[in-house]
């Protein structure tokens, strides 16, 4: 075995193996069942961390299986895969940690963790996905692994809620399934290649690759919940806080996101999607996507469902910055990859400390919550405020980018979108910010529990603390070598060549 | 021993089996273990050596065919052979656990072994016999068999499903022998190989097309054909309606796959394939819908294998283009693959849950993953399968038509899989759903030996694992139906 099939594999079973393992054990062995869940977590950071250092000294990975005449499950890293596996990676670590945190106690966690292990396995599957079927494949087991969490609490609410999610993903599922076989029966088999890999196809069929693009767009529209294919996010939240985490910031959203930026620059190219003029459309729809969700967010009460539909929106800023027909706007597009997951992490871990800690689930609750818990209201403060666009925090950097590439394409309308989002985004934001720190609080919390020495159960609080860190880091030192913004500078110099 | 005297064995020795079963009922349970075991060791030896030399003729005792009896094993034949041998091998193991631990439950042992025997013996038969008469033969065995094991615990229910399993299948036989006698009037000839070159269009050759064409598509449950199948299947012992969807009716497809590439392939060829791939596709969605509404898990169980063999019929539309032939083939049989594992394992699980609680409806399956988490873990993954979804060879085995079929242009057929695939999640998790995530309703579920229900969960693992081990089948099937014919 050489050592790029060794790293490329030890990603996978990381996860996979510890997962598995999980599924038999007794619901006691807790000590067991953590040691498993962080080692694996740490194993495959590490594994990531040499693939990170493989992929900048210029070597290559790949690892290909046939499964069938033409099936082929091929594995490789190129930038954009980097990319995504670092955030995805990175946040399971401290998901597990909120994950154990959180459950502690909790009944049936044995299948729980051993899902929660899938899950990750099939995203980090999505981003090192070297072709389409192996997208394919990943992006289904990732449907398979997410429905038994989304369910967790067995409760009616939460089964309705489920069949929800799986008749809105099998659906979307089934739709790529189509556009992959379709595709592939007029283009051949599909490798991603950076800049397109329709080769001839594109002068031949034009018309019918346009109608691929958008049966494309429905299928992945689905997880990236592009509106009107939006309805399952917003019901999943009954869902564990830590699932929630996961399905918004590390792998089911993220993973339409990515389906998405794969599609046009390494399925389609650039060049190509705005030659066949679908990028207009698209980008139309994310800016859509963009306002509807904001303005859905400002009526919830509930803080989860205004996360959500929080989400919603934030999640199209990547959809539209792939869509804008330039340099500058990819960059904005896919460091809102890494940013919005940062940020929108944050957000849902502090959700969940309120939930646990204090019982708050509604904002009309959340009077004076800053100062029973400072450190997790700062926490959400900075993710709340990123996600404003407040320099010079991380969403400050994605949106400066996504405004400039817009401009610099001649799309000034996007310029509007950006400029309502963020005001809407401020006005469903910072009534919450000021709530929770200047007004009074309530004589009782709706169901507090008592922690001891910190404001809640510690691994509930380091989570939200290093990803607000994060948040602020990958903002202020955005021009540094090491930023995500750098990584996805090169991203945008390969996608658009010479 | 040259390889293809083997062939002689692969129905003998269940068949001597059968017989000294019924000889000495105390060791019948041993004796039919045995010889399955040896009868797998036998097709394993037969498929290596088809590796090796290719496709294994055998006269029967010298004298070859017009004047003599041809053994005949292809690629096709063998991974059927295989399936039949493992599956079995696999579900004999459950029903001799379910003996030993659970009592006979009102199913005489020393009646059922010689039966499940000559169901082999036959079952193999269908699979290495090279004429047309032969098959005859072992298709009636296999039918009677298989009407005797649905009746065998002599509950009303079961009396009724198996009295009209057997009006079908004796019609059936029937309607195919009839076709027999014409072929033999028309072309002096009975062996599927010399069939081919001597038939020439003309209405007797069409008449016996009609006739065997629909007495396989009665064995096969090809819809409308399908409707003794639900109860039949449904009211049988567990391991008895295992291996009846897993493998039974998969005879008749495979038959009809040989005759309409083969020997019918001039008469057929036009609006006929897509009539026939038409039946398929109803099949899916129908069955996939009648599924939706069932309240017992043997019944939703049941009207899944009816879809399931509707896309098996679907083969023959996209392989018939001498192009996609080889990936449809490959495909369709990876599929009938992972079906024959995934359906085995479904009855099993099934089967244990009836031991447990005494009935199979769907209110009782509350929080089955809890008082029987192997058996519902085996189904979980079993579903994964029926769904298609990856990496289950069920996927590898649709995608690979779903591709062809899109080479061919032929998209209806792509929507009708997509539609079942959506349909399969939907009954599926209709029926599972509440036995993983509800609190269970039954807290008092009676001991299932750990022997059924890890052969039940073997068989689902193989169901999964068997996509990875698609493009082996892909090597032995290919070729395997003439590729002369077709346009």
């Amino acid at each position: 075995m050489t050592s790029s099939t060794f790293v490329l594999l030890g990603i996978l079973l990381s996860s996979f193996i510890t997962g598995s393992v999980i599924f038999f054990l007794r619901e006691d062995q807790h000590r067991l069942r953590t040691g498993l869940n962080l080692a694996g977590a740490v194993l495959k950071i590490l594994f990531v961390v040499v693939l990170l250092r493989g992929v900048l000294a210029g070597q290559t990975f790949d690892l290909s299986f046939t499964m069938a005449p033409g099936v082929v499950v091929a594995l490789g890293a190129d930038a954009n895969s980097v990319l995504f596996v670092s955030l995805s990676s990175v946040l399971w670590f401290f998901t597990t940690l909120y994950a154990v945190g959180y459950l502690e106690d909790s009944p049936r966690r044995s299948r729980f963790f051993g899902f929660f292990s899938l899950c990750v396995t099939s995203t980090v599957g999505i981003a090192l996905a070297a072709n389409l079927v192996t997208f394919l494949i990943f992006y289904e087991l990732l449907t398979i692994s997410t429905f038994p969490l989304v369910v967790h609490r067995g409760t009616r609410k939460a089964l309705a809620a489920g069949r929800v999610y799986l008749a809105y993903t099998v659906g979307g599922g089934t739709l790529l399934l189509f556009a992959v076989a379709w595709l592939q029966s007029i283009s051949g088999p599909i490798t991603f290649t950076e800049r397109g890999a329709l080769g001839e196809s594109v002068a031949s069929h034009p018309t019918q690759l346009t109608l691929i693009f958008f049966v494309f767009i429905a299928a992945l529209g689905v997880k990236s919940a592009l509106v009107p294919l939006h309805g399952w996010l917003p019901r999943a939240m009954v869902a564990p806080a830590p699932v929630s985490a996961l399905l918004h910031a590390v792998a089911v959203v993220k993973a339409g996101a990515f389906g998405i930026v794969r599609l046009v620059y390494d399925v389609y190219g650039i060049e190509t999607a705005e030659q066949l003029g679908v990028l207009r459309p698209l980008a139309v729809l994310a800016g859509f996507t963009i306002v509807y969700g904001s303005v859905r967010a400002l009526f919830q009460d509930d803080l989860k469902k205004r996360l959500a539909f929080s989400t919603v929106s934030q999640v199209s800023y990547i959809t539209l910055g792939t869509a804008i027909f330039g340099p500058v706007a990819t960059l904005g597009g896919i460091v809102h990859l890494v940013h919005q997951g940062i940020m929108k992490i944050t957000l849902f871990f502090a959700a969940g400390n309120y939930a646990e800690t204090l019982g708050i689930h509604r904002v009309s609750e959340m009077n004076g919550v800053g100062r029973r818990m400072p450190w997790t209201t700062a926490a959400f403060t900075v993710g709340a405020l990123g996600m404003i666009g407040i320099p010079p925090l991380a969403g400050f950097v994605s949106k400066l980018y996504l405004k400039q590439g817009a401009i610099a394409a001649g799309q000034s309308w996007v310029v509007l979108v950006l400029a309502a989002s963020s005001l809407l985004n401020a006005a469903y934001f910072l009534p919450i910010l000021y709530r929770s720190w200047f007004l009074p609080a309530p004589e009782a919390w709706p169901n507090a529990r008592d922690f001891g020495r910190f404001e809640t159960h510690w691994m509930l609080l380091l989570p939200p603390l290093f990803t607000a860190a994060a948040v602020v880091l990958a903002g202020v030192f955005a021009d540094s070598n090491l930023s995500p913004l750098a990584w996805a500078r090169i991203i945008a110099g390969r996608e658009y060549g010479p | 021993m040259t390889g293809d005297r083997l062939l002689v064995l692969v129905p003998i020795v269940p068949l001597l089996a059968a017989v000294a079963a019924f000889a000495v009922p105390r060791w019948s349970r041993r004796i039919a273990l045995w010889s399955m075991a040896l009868t797998a060791t036998i097709v394993v030896w037969i498929a290596d050596e088809i590796l090796r030399v290719g496709d294994l003729t055998h006269p029967l005792a010298g004298w070859s065919a017009p004047l003599g009896i041809d053994l005949r094993v292809d690629g096709l034949a063998v991974v059927m052979l295989l399936a039949v041998a493992g599956v079995g091998l696999i579900v004999s193991f459950n029903a001799a656990s379910s003996f030993h631990e659970t009592g006979s439950r009102g199913v005489p042992e020393r009646v059922y072994w010689p039966l499940w025997l000559f169901l082999f013996s036959a079952l193999n038969a269908i699979f290495v016999a090279g004429d047309v008469f032969t098959l005859y033969v072992a298709f009636e065995i296999n039918g009677l068999a298989a009407v005797s094991l649905v009746a065998i615990a002599g509950k009303p229910e079961a009396l009724g499903a198996a009295l009209r399993y057997l009006f079908v299948s004796l019609t059936g036989s029937l309607l195919y022998l009839m076709g027999v006698a014409v072929l033999y009037a028309d072309t002096g000839v009975l062996d599927l190989m010399l069939l081919a070159d001597r038939i020439t269009p003309g209405p007797p050759a069409i008449a016996a097309c009609v006739l065997m064409t629909g007495g396989l598509m009665m064995k096969a449950a090809l819809f409308p054909l399908h409707f003794w199948l639900p109860p039949a299947h449904s009211s049988a012992p567990a391991p008895v309606s295992a291996v009846l969807s897993a493998l039974v009716v998969k005879g008749g497809f495979v038959i009809l796959l040989r005759l309409w590439f083969g020997p019918f392939a001039e008469i057929v060829d036009g609006p006929a394939v897509q009539w026939i791939g038409a039946l398929g596709a109803a099949a899916v969605l129908w069955g996939s819908f009648q599924a939706l509404f069932q309240d017992r898990l043997k019944l939703v169980v049941a009207y899944s294998t009816v879809a399931q063999l509707g896309y098996l019929f679907l083969i023959v539309p996209i392989a018939w283009s001498a192009e996609t032939r080889s990936a449809a083939l490959a495909g369709g049989i990876t599929l009938l693959l992972s079906h024959a594992t995934a359906k085995a394992a479904f009855f099993l699980a099934a089967g244990n849950v009836l031991t447990a609680i005494g009935n199979d409806r769907a209110e009782s399956l509350c929080g089955l993953s809890r008082w029987l988490p192997v058996s519902a873990f085996a189904m979980g993954l079993a579903a994964v399968s029926l769904v298609g979804l990856p990496p289950s060879a069920g996927f590898v085995g649709k995608w690979m038509l779903i591709v062809a079929a899109m080479e061919q242009r032929q998209w209806w057929w792509v929507a009708v899989m997509l539609i079942g695939t959506v349909l399969a999640a939907a009954y599926v998790v209709r029926i599972l759903g509440p036995a993983f995530l509800m609190p269970e309703s039954d807290p008092q579920p009676g001991p299932v030996p750990r022997l059924m229900e890890w052969t039940a969960f073997s068989l689902a693992a193989a169901s999964v694992v068997l996509g990875l081990a698609a493009s082996g089948v892909a090597r032995f099937v290919n070729g395997s139906l003439p590729s002369g014919v077709g346009p």
